[in-house]
């Protein structure tokens, strides 16, 4: 059985980078460019991971984590949130939300490496 | 710690492309609040913006843009949140702060030099967000009250200012705090030259004008702290100091390489580059396509109205003739909006060449000659490798050291030279040095012992030189990690084929070597010669071909392993069937009945059997891969006058693998369908 795992972010480089290190983990990826999309992809699918940033246009990571959890299928989904130092004070709010782990941006492929198999473990 | 092997490569070229899109929605959101200052729905765009270059820029190391990025970020922050108010002395550093953060993002792909205003801007961006309190939302000054004076304050801090732990910029925000700041200037004329920069020390001084009520005795209480590590002056002016709105003048710095002189240029106009457009390479493409349908539409005309010889058809002939000159230069115009100034490439060799120099102990003078030479854009970009290659190679290698050059009387700089120039139809890029030259006894020698050529073969000096293509082949007596990182001539010349080109060199002992890359202008339109076998046409690309004769029937040798070969001249070239090899039943198969196409390719010579030559023409390319799918041995297609499909031999693909018979079934059926059928 093959691990879906759906990737959020305006930035393509973003995208593309953590997908193809999912990628090579083994995931399958599907991805979306704003909360709105990727709410949409992630309804009534089966997902083994979610990564999302937070500051995207029409529905923000965090607002989406909020959606997510609302859903039936996503409850217990591993969510992480992708943030910059600046916005440390929205790891309370992503926790609070939902969110199970975080990663400070900017980050190197071996970082989502490390904390996909933290949350794998 | 993980296996996990990741394309950064791939992807900071990526980010470059998308640093680009994001810039100009940068851009034009700053235009956009101009007229609606207001409007926090852009000031958010804008954020984002600014937001996703500084993330990525973060994960690839790129510190300049990153810092730069984030004070720009910051004040998008406070703007957002409603802190700051958008204000025209704003605009002002905003709209510079686009260029400046274009040309850091390309500073940072092509290795050249940051714009010198970077820091200045950057400071005047933190200023807003130290100096302004979150009450003074206004667009109007802050309110001085009577009282104020203005004064300049210089700071001067030590060389060891930083390494001692201090921030400059708390000084200036402390300075801030006294008054209103009204002009800010950076002294960096006393920064070392890169190499020589220590980034621990502090090389920078600042000028602040400020309106304020304090006492010179309360602004020195700033300095208290640091008096030993930072000198300062209190000037009193008597006219006020600047307004805020010229505040942002070039830095006093001397001007660095085109870069800034393109950042420059479009600070002075903003939103109005000069003259100039950005259309999608797609959009590009789609027009060559439709100019080459145009083009072959012609020639269709051409031939079907040749050789009737009628009256009335002169005239045809003659507007035909119109139609032609005009299509043609239709052709070559569109085909120029695809061209790049080469200097793109070539931007980035003096650095390398910087660093390679003092990595091996050289002196080098690099001279470019010709960086406005264009060549396709797509061709840009495979060209990097092979000259950064050829450019490693001269220095590394060809050049002397210092101490040599001097013993043989020559000057103790050596110089390596970069000339680009067009030659009929081509671009000729010469890569040269003034040093050793090659050894040809030496290459000869070292070419017997790897078994390249018998210790008996009589060989010109060019033949011996070839060598050095070879694979496998590496004269370094040692190999550096500088040129010897796997990689050698041949690999070079093998990216110079690809690209449709050729490489040759000349070089003489003890005075220097020459490389010469000879390339097309672009890979869209082929020069070719045009071969029938059978009912067939085949285009072979005529930089591949050497002579085409047909042999005596003593000329074909029988069978060597199980292939044929034929004698020319005392050396054995193997025979490719093309008639077998495209599955062409009624093709001329006794060769001393048909011709002989000679093409040469990654040293190899092959004798392509064929049944008669029908002229060199230029053929118009289209890919088998878009249209169709890979086809070994085949690098594209072409439309025929008469509007029928003639493949195009890859003669690079043949050389390194002569196919068996019958390798290729598929395409023939392709070859027959006719023009309109095949669009």
């Amino acid at each position: 059985m093959s691990k879906v795992a759906l990737v959020v972010d305006d930035s393509m480089i973003i995208r593309k980078m953590v997908s193809q290190t999912l990628v090579k983990l083994g995931f399958e990826v599907i991805d979306a460019p704003d909360g709105m999309a990727g709410l949409e992809a992630a309804t009534g699918k089966e997902l083994a991971l979610i990564i999302t940033d937070y500051n995207m246009p029409r529905m923000n990571g965090l607002e989406l984590i909020k959606e997510l959890r609302a859903l039936p299928g996503h409850k217990f989904t591993p969510v992480v949130f992708l943030t910059t130092e600046m916005e440390e004070r929205l790891r309370n709010e992503a926790r609070a939300a939902g969110a199970t782990a975080w990663i400070v941006k900017p980050f190197h492929p071996d970082k989502v490496v490390a904390v996909v198999q933290k949350l794998a473990a | 710690m993980s296996e996990i092997n990741i394309d950064m490569d791939g992807l900071l070229e990526m980010f470059f492309e998308e640093a680009e899109e994001h810039l100009t929605a940068f851009e034009n959101g700053l235009l956009e609040l101009e007229d609606a200052p207001g409007n926090l729905e852009v000031v958010a765009r804008i954020f984002r913006a600014a937001h996703s270059i500084k993330g990525a820029s973060g994960t690839f190391g790129l510190t300049e843009v990153t810092r730069f990025t984030h004070a720009l970020e910051t004040v998008l922050d406070r703007l957002r949140a409603g802190s700051l108010a958008y204000s025209r002395e704003l605009a002002q550093v905003f709209l510079p702060s686009v260029d400046v953060l274009r040309g850091l993002v390309r500073a940072a792909r092509e290795g050249t030099a940051a714009p010198p205003e970077a820091a200045q801007i950057r400071l005047a961006l933190e200023a807003f967000v130290h100096t302004v309190p979150v009450t003074t939302t206004s667009t109007e000054p802050v309110a001085v009250k009577s009282g104020a004076r203005d004064v300049i304050v210089r700071v001067l801090p030590k060389l060891e200012f930083m390494s001692r732990g201090m921030d400059p910029l708390a000084i200036l925000r402390d300075l801030a705090d006294f008054g209103e700041i009204v002009s800010r200037d950076v002294d960096a004329t006393s920064v070392p030259e890169l190499d020589v920069l220590d980034p621990e020390q502090m090389h920078l001084s600042f000028r602040i004008g400020l309106r304020t009520e304090k006492t010179d005795a309360e602004i020195a209480e700033v300095f208290a702290f640091v008096d030993d590590l930072c000198a300062f002056k209190i000037e009193e002016v008597a006219v006020p100091v600047r307004a805020a709105a010229t505040e942002i003048e070039p830095a006093p710095v001397e001007p660095g390489p085109v870069t800034v002189k393109d950042a420059a240029n479009s600070a002075k106009n903003p939103g109005a580059p000069a003259g100039t457009i950005r259309v999608s390479t797609e959009k590009v493409d789609k027009l060559l396509d439709l100019v080459s349908e145009i083009v072959i539409a012609q020639a269709m005309i051409v031939d079907a109205t040749r050789d009737r010889g009628n009256e009335a058809e002169t005239r045809l002939n003659e507007a035909l003739l119109s139609l032609d000159r005009h299509t043609r230069e239709l052709q070559e115009r569109v085909m120029s909006i695809r061209m790049v100034p080469l200097a793109s490439v070539f931007g980035r060799l003096p650095r390398m060449v910087r660093d390679l120099a003092s990595a091996v102990g050289k002196k080098v003078r690099l001279v470019v000659e010709g960086e406005g030479t264009e060549i396709d854009k797509s061709m840009v970009e495979q060209l990097s490798d092979p000259l950064t290659h050829l450019v490693r190679n001269a220095v590394d290698h060809g050049l002397e050291f210092p101490e040599d050059r001097i013993k043989k009387g020559k000057p103790e700089e050596g110089i390596v030279r970069i000339r680009a120039f067009h030659q009929g139809g081509n671009v000729i890029i010469e890569v040269s040095d003034d040093g050793k030259g090659l050894d040809t006894a030496q290459i000869r020698d070292k070419a017997e012992r790897l078994g390249f050529v018998s210790p008996e073969a009589v060989l010109t000096s060019e033949q011996i030189h070839d060598f050095i293509f070879h694979a496998g082949f590496s004269t370094a007596a040692k190999v550096t990690d500088v040129s010897g990182r796997g990689v050698g001539m041949d690999v070079v010349k093998r990216n110079v084929e690809a690209l449709k080109g050729s490489l040759s060199l000349s070089t003489q002992l003890g005075s220097g070597t020459a490389m010469r890359l000879r390339l097309p202008l672009t890979l869209a339109i082929v020069d070719g010669l045009a071969v029938r076998v059978g009912r067939q046409t085949f285009v072979v690309p005529l930089l591949s071909v050497l002579e085409s004769f047909r042999p005596s029937p003593a000329q074909v040798r029988g069978v060597l392993g199980t292939s044929e070969v034929i004698d020319m001249r005392g050396t054995s070239v193997p025979m490719v069937r093309l008639h077998e090899l495209m599955s062409e039943p009624d093709a001329e198969r006794d060769p001393s009945r048909a011709l002989l196409c000679i093409v040469e390719a990654n040293g190899t010579n092959l004798a392509l059997l064929v049944d008669d030559v029908i002229g060199q023409a230029q053929f118009v390319v289209k890919s088998l891969e878009v249209n169709y799918r890979k086809v070994n041995y085949l690098m594209g297609a072409t439309i025929l006058g008469d509007g029928r499909v003639a493949m195009i031999i890859d003669v690079q693909s043949l050389a390194r693998n002569t196919p068996r018979a019958g390798a290729i079934t598929d395409v023939s059926a392709l070859a027959s369908h006719s023009a309109s059928e095949a669009a």
